[in-house]
């Protein structure tokens, strides 16, 4: 069943402060669907996470965020940009305690263990897309 | 005299300094008379006298706004907006300095020119485009200087945000508020940590109810700071980590060590108190 997108919005990131203003319009999309504390509480920190890895890794870029209908579940779908140099090892990238930076390596596999759906899609050279989505249970 | 003759400007500025200077100040003390208070008559006189000897010589020159015989102009102007900027000026209130000085000038001018309008118009044209390119120069100036203002406003009020209180006996809290960057958890730790010094705390409790999202990054700035306070002496309890921070920290796969963490701040100081030996009961009100 195809899922469709509603009230959609795309911010970019480029700076601290925008991955403020993203957590912000993430919780307030979740708010709207009517999730519950919890689970607005989950898809903002994987927000923050992947929204901060695109700003750090990927040197910037964009994330749309949209709500998801796909009768009878409806969510909040966040799909990250950017055109930096892509992971070269998902797998590894995704394995908790690994960072190429001065993290705490927890953010990809944390934001995969928050979300309902998660996808990467990243070329060498090219860059990332990661596309999550949690559904208002 | 034609009108692609060379300006009269110059000529008029050399001979002309002191009227054009007391018909200037005039000009810019009526428009000021609200503001008075921000400045002293004295300073203005100086300011312009200064300036139009700057002028003068700048003008003299021949050279374009952008050369190095406009240096001394450029930077006075710069100067006189950061002043007025972070005295409480508005940008235009800023301008106004260089725009009143176009009625003066287009007067003297004026007469200069007598009934060759065909120079007139060019003249006043000219000097038009220049007096328009300085005001830009101030308001620009003037702009920069505000946001300096504003950054170092922003820095105090970090500062000031993070407020580090003393419970009881030997016990701090620290209660966080807002968005924990890197930045701005650097000064709270650092406020912290020189509290603790200072006051010889055994424990310091770290209030997050005022964070509203607690990621690896707040995690790790977290740990940090519990980890310096622990060399210095203090055993640190972190509370207001509500159900559903909890459970987020849980999934994101952070540990906190052997950090105490408790719901509310009131939990948090009630530990602290059995972990000091004392104890706090409730006397029967006598009504
Ligand atoms: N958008 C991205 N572009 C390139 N590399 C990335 C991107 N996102 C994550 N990575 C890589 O994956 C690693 C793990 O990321 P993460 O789990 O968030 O941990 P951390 O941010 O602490 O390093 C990063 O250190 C980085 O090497
Ligand atoms: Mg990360």
């Amino acid at each position: 069943m195809a899922a469709q997108a509603h009230n959609a919005e795309r911010l970019p990131i480029r700076a601290q402060e925008d991955v403020v203003l993203i957590r912000q319009t993430v919780r307030d999309f979740a708010k709207q669907l009517g999730m519950s504390l919890v689970d607005q509480t989950k898809i903002v920190t994987a927000a923050s996470e992947i929204a901060r890895n695109t700003l750090i890794y990927g040197g910037g870029g964009w994330v749309r965020i949209e709500v998801l209908e796909s009768n009878p579940r409806r969510g909040v779908r966040l799909i990250f940009e950017d055109q930096g140099p892509g992971i070269p090892d998902i797998e590894r990238a995704l394995q908790d305690g690994f960072t190429t930076g001065n993290g705490l390596g927890l953010g990809l596999g944390g934001a995969r263990r928050l979300s309902n759906e998660f996808e990467i899609v990243s070329r060498p050279g090219e860059g990332t897309r990661i596309t999550l989505i949690r559904w208002k249970l | 005299m034609n009108s692609t003759e060379a300006s009269k400007l110059p000529e008029i500025l050399r001979q002309y300094e002191a009227e054009i200077l007391s018909e200037w100040l005039q000009h810019q003390l009526s428009s000021m008379k609200l503001r008075s208070s921000l400045i002293r008559e004295a300073d203005l006189r100086e300011q312009s006298r200064k300036f139009l000897a700057h002028f003068g010589h700048a003008i003299r020159s021949g050279d374009d706004i952008g050369s190095s015989s406009w240096a001394e102009v450029r930077e006075l102007l710069a100067d006189l907006s950061r002043t007025r900027a972070r005295q409480g000026f508005t940008p235009s209130e800023t301008a106004a300095f260089i725009f009143s000085l176009k009625k003066p000038l287009f007067t003297r001018l004026r007469e200069a020119c007598g009934n060759d309008i065909e120079s007139l118009a060019v003249e006043i044209w000219a000097l038009t485009e220049l007096v328009d390119t300085l005001g830009l120069l101030t308001a620009e100036a003037h702009q920069r200087s505000r946001e300096d203002v504003i950054a170092r406003q922003q820095q105090e009020l970090m500062e000031l945000s993070t407020p580090v209180v003393k419970l009881w006996d030997n016990i701090l809290a620290l209660p966080l508020i807002g968005t924990l960057d890197s930045e701005r958890t650097q000064v709270v730790m650092e406020n912290l940590l020189q509290q603790i010094v200072q006051t010889g705390a055994a424990i310091a409790i770290i209030d997050i109810t005022g964070v509203p999202t607690v990621d690896t990054l707040v995690a790790q700035h977290l740990m940090k700071t519990v980890s310096a306070a622990g060399l210095m002496g203090a055993d640190c309890i972190i509370s207001g980590v509500r159900p559903q921070i909890a459970q987020t920290i849980v999934h994101l796969g952070v540990e906190l060590g052997s950090v105490a963490t408790k719901a509310t701040l009131a939990d948090a100081f009630r530990l602290a108190l059995r972990r000091l030996g004392a104890t706090i009961s409730r006397t029967d009100p006598a009504r």
